[in-house]
Formats: structure tokens, C-alpha cells, sequence
């Protein structure tokens, strides 16, 4: 048993709309605001994990140093699409347990607002002049459209759907209320970039982007960043009681990829990576889906909601409708899901969100959740998944003091 | 009669236009692209073999919102060709819930994308349904 690693601080910025930042500006705002929450300064640092997919043109770690402390230490620039944050995370963590540094962090932004359909186009949808074969399925068109869907609401949805397939129970208004719950919760969480409650009926009427998700639920594309401060369990022990009694452990970090099945060369398979990823976690942490008092997951569309509740094991495998009829996931019930808005009305700063969900379950274990606080919160879990495939869960634990 | 070309070259076309798979000759997994070694068990052998152009409607959705130039609304759908799980547009249906069932029976259907300037045209493929909805 290696020695924990310990969230020491934390930040997430507001998301929403920042014209006036650029990528550079947010993963500064929230390198500076994690570093003075952890008592820390950039002298302190061994180690900087940095995220970001878009905007900041290569070297986004690099530039960050520019803007908050170049000390010359070593910088990793991570990539895993949605997964990109946690990714940072636990490279952080795992210099920390390594032994190589005493102090990492983790810096996640993205800038998305007004960004549109994510995963489709990319290039020209004209269609040339002489029909020519080209690209790994000797394709003499775009596929996108042709053949099945290559945007995110409509790969998403037939993740949900062929969930329901599986097992029923699951329809049109059931992932509406799914969507229903998290705008809910978002009313209370001050940096969310939406925080506007939705009747199911205004949910199912609205602009339909790929059945069964409406706009409202699919994530909301806006800006954002979050950072991370993580110290070894030495170096916490070093420092003053207050940085001790609001350190998080870090109880489990866990990265997988998808292994190769049936069908995933056709629709991505998010499920069994992130059931590995869950078990390993829960094994890591010593703790079941029981003991969990909040989970953020990672709800890109309303219908990935569903899956992963079963994915993280929350329910009976094929529950996951029951599961939530039965009111478990709302912030009242047995296990609150997305207590923060969850990525359909908190919004989803790509590179972001593998720690600002990370900081959602640290708010609530240090009691500092204000109105949302879930009361006695002492162990969550947080998840997320980047298509292609990665998954990333980390498990925390207030400080035991 | 004028020539034509797939849209893809895992579609065969002729009297009898059917899919093409490359199978791992050890364990049978099978991708529609080159593979240097399988995924799922690392042999480096595939033989092509056809696809059964009937199967079942495992997942869709309805498009409503792609990226420009592409027609919408359009069914994508995920059907299970007797074991081999094929992406395709659900066609010659009509693109809502009542008439899209999951489960539903599908056989492959082809289409055409228009003719070039060189006078050669373009067949796509989707699935149909074998019943009026």
C-alpha cells in the first residue's frame, strides 16, 4: 500500500461565456486562484500536466508558465478529448507517486462557446467533380450522413438507445427527466453556465438535435478552466493544520481506454471502459458504489446519463431506468448524480471538465458547497469519458481529521 | 450502361450489391478497414467474407441538426446483420419515432449519389425496412 496523494487546492472558474479571455487568461485565472487555495506558489511546483484541444495553437502548458512562473520544470501537454482533464489529473498524480516531485498541477481550459456541433464536418461536404476513392474505407464521399452519424447528440443517442434496446425501460421522457434533474440542480450552483429550471415538457418541445436529445439535453458548449494543486502524503503532513484538515484524498485515480469488442468499430463502446475503470477504482479506494455520496459523471447528452449509471455500477446491471425512477440520483435521494448541473447546464469546457468535476466533489467533502452542499458528504466519485475511447474516475476522501 | 463505383469498398455492388468484411482467420473478429494485426487477438491473417444483408434494428436516432450540406432529417442506424454489427442510414422509411422501432427487421438497400463528370455514378447503401411501417 503506497502512500495517498492528497488534493492540497482546487479551482474552477465560471463557466459560461469569456470574450474578453482568451485560453491562456482562464488557465491562468484558475492556476492562480488553485494555487493560492493550496497555500502554494509556482516556486512550490515540481510538476505542470496541462489540457487544452482548442485555441491555444500547440504548447498550451508552456504559454501557461509564461503567464503565472517559468521555473523551468517539466511540462506534460495531454490530449484525450473529453477526457483530457482527468488525463492531466492523474499525470500529475502520478509524478506525486512516483516520488519524483513532492507537488503537481493539473490544468484543464477549453474555450467552446458558440462552438456548434462537435465530432461531424471538419471538411468539405461538396462532392468533387470525379467520383475518387480516399481514406481507410476507400470512400468516394463523405460518410458523415451517408452512413450513420458522426456528431456527438447522434452518436450519444444511440449509445442510450441501444441501452434501452437491451433492456427497456428508457424512452424519450424518461432521458428528458434525466435532463429535467440536472437543470434543477443547476439552480443552485452560482458558476454554472445555465442555470435555468426546465419543465419536461419545455425539455421535449425544444429545438431537436438528434432524437432523443433536444438541446437542453445535450452539454452546453462554453468556456472554462480548472486547476488542481496535488502534494504527496509527506509533504501534507509538513504543512499547517488548516492545509491539512481541507486537503482531499485522492482515494483512487484510474485512466482506461476501451478494449476491443463486437460492434465497437461501428458505435464507440463507452460502457465497458468505464466499468473497468469503476471496478479498479473501487478496488483502489476500498470502497463500493454504496458509500459514495455524490457522483459527478460525465452526462455529455441526457442519454449518457443513463448508461453510466449503470456503467459505475450505481444499480443492478440493466436497472439503470429503475434506478432512476426510483429518485436516487436526484440531490435528495440515495446517491446524488450531477449535483453541480452536470455538463447539460454547467457546461462542458472540454479540457475542463476532468477536474471541474474533480472540484464539484472536493467543494462538497470540505463542506464549502454553500446551498448545494450535500450534507456529511465524506466520499465521491467523479467520471469522465472522451470518445475515441478514454475514461478517467477518481474517488475522494475528506481528510479523515 | 454507365459505370459505377462504391461509395465505399466494403460495398459490393452487382446483381446482388452485399457488404464485405475483412475476418481475423483465428478468432473471426471483423473490421470494414485494414487492420495490421486484430484488435481483439492480435492475428495478423483476415480473409474477406460477406455480410448478411438482413438484420435487426439495434440502435438509432433521428438526425435533425448535422453539419452543413448534409440533408436532414436522416435516420443513422446501428443494425445487427446475424452477429456483424453494420453502421447505416435507416431508408426508405419515414424519419420519425413511430415509424423507427428498435428491433425492427432491416435488409440492405442501395442508392444512388449522382454521376460525375465522367459519367460514373455513386451507390451508397442504407437498410430498409423488410415490412411497411
Amino acid at each position: 500500500m503506497t502512500d495517498p496523494v492528497w488534493i492540497l487546492g482546487i479551482h474552477m472558474t465560471k463557466f459560461g461565456k469569456h470574450p474578453d479571455k482568451d485560453v491562456v487568461d482562464l488557465g491562468a485565472e484558475a492556476t492562480m486562484a488553485a494555487l493560492a487555495d493550496a497555500g502554494m506558489t509556482m516556486a512550490d511546483v515540481g510538476i505542470l500536466a496541462a489540457g487544452n484541444l482548442l485555441g491555444s495553437g500547440g504548447g498550451f502548458g508552456q504559454q501557461l508558465q509564461k503567464q503565472v512562473g517559468q521555473t523551468g520544470i517539466p511540462v506534460y501537454n495531454v490530449a484525450n478529448a473529453c477526457a483530457t482533464g482527468a488525463t492531466a489529473l492523474r499525470t500529475a498524480i502520478m509524478a506525486v507517486k512516483a516520488g519524483e516531485v513532492d507537488v503537481g498541477l493539473a490544468v484543464g481550459v477549453e474555450k467552446l462557446a458558440g462552438a456548434g456541433l462537435l465530432g461531424g464536418g471538419g471538411k468539405s461536404k461538396s462532392d468533387g467533380d470525379e467520383w475518387q476513392p480516399a481514406g481507410r474505407y476507400g470512400a468516394v464521399a463523405p460518410i458523415d450522413g451517408r452512413i450513420g452519424t458522426e456528431t456527438m447528440p447522434g452518436v450519444f443517442a444511440q449509445i442510450g438507445m441501444e441501452y434501452s434496446h437491451r433492456y427497456g425501460g428508457a424512452d424519450f421522457d424518461l432521458f428528458a427527466r434525466i435532463s429535467e434533474k440536472n437543470h434543477a440542480h443547476s439552480t443552485l450552483n452560482p458558476l454554472a453556465a445555465y442555470q435555468k429550471r426546465f419543465t419536461v415538457d419545455e425539455i421535449k418541445n425544444d429545438v431537436m438535435i438528434a432524437y432523443p436529445n433536444t438541446r437542453p439535453m445535450c452539454s452546453a458548449n462554453c468556456d472554462g478552466g480548472a486547476a488542481a494543486v496535488v502534494v504527496s502524503d509527506e509533504k501534507l503532513r509538513s504543512l499547517s493544520g488548516d492545509q491539512q484538515r481541507r486537503a482531499v484524498k485522492v482515494a483512487a485515480s484510474v485512466l482506461t481506454t476501451d478494449p476491443w469488442e463486437d460492434a465497437c468499430q461501428v458505435l464507440p463502446n463507452v460502457n465497458t471502459l468505464t466499468r473497468n475503470a469503476a471496478r479498479t477504482a473501487y478496488e483502489q479506494a476500498g470502497v463500493g458504489p454504496d458509500d459514495l455520496d455524490l457522483v459527478e459523471l460525465h452526462d455529455c447528452f441526457a442519454t449518457a446519463e443513463l448508461v453510466h449509471y449503470d456503467n459505475l455500477m450505481l444499480c443492478e446491471e440493466g436497472g439503470a431506468a429503475d434506478f432512476f425512477e426510483s429518485g436516487a440520483p436526484w440531490r435528495d435521494g440515495t446517491t446524488p448524480v450531477n449535483v453541480s448541473g452536470g455538463l447539460q447546464s454547467k457546461g462542458h469546457p472540454i479540457s475542463a471538465t476532468g477536474i471541474a468535476n474533480v472540484w464539484e466533489v472536493c467543494h462538497h467533502l470540505r463542506g464549502e458547497a454553500g446551498d448545494r452542499q450535500i450534507e456529511g458528504a465524506s466520499v465521491g466519485l467523479a467520471h469522465v469519458i472522451g470518445l475515441g475511447s478514454a475514461c478517467g474516475v477518481h474517488i475522494l476522501e475528506r481528510h479523515a481529521a | 450502361m454507365a459505370e459505377q463505383i462504391p461509395l465505399v469498398d466494403y460495398l459490393v455492388l452487382g446483381d446482388e450489391p452485399h457488404l464485405v468484411a475483412h475476418e481475423c482467420t483465428s478468432c473471426g473478429a471483423r473490421f470494414f478497414d485494414r487492420r495490421n494485426a486484430c484488435a481483439s487477438c492480435f492475428g495478423t491473417e483476415f480473409r474477406d467474407v460477406d455480410v448478411p444483408d438482413e438484420g435487426t434494428l439495434r440502435s438509432f436516432t433521428i438526425v435533425a441538426h448535422a453539419a452543413p450540406g448534409i440533408p436532414v432529417p436522416f435516420v443513422s442506424g446501428i443494425v445487427d446483420c446475424d452477429g456483424t454489427a453494420v453502421r447505416g442510414n435507416v431508408i426508405n422509411v419515414d424519419p420519425d419515432p413511430d415509424h423507427v422501432r428498435l428491433g425492427m427487421t432491416l435488409r440492405l438497400a442501395t442508392y444512388s449519389l449522382g454521376t460525375d463528370q465522367q459519367g460514373t455514378e455513386a451507390i451508397g447503401f442504407g437498410f430498409e425496412p423488410t415490412e411497411a411501417t
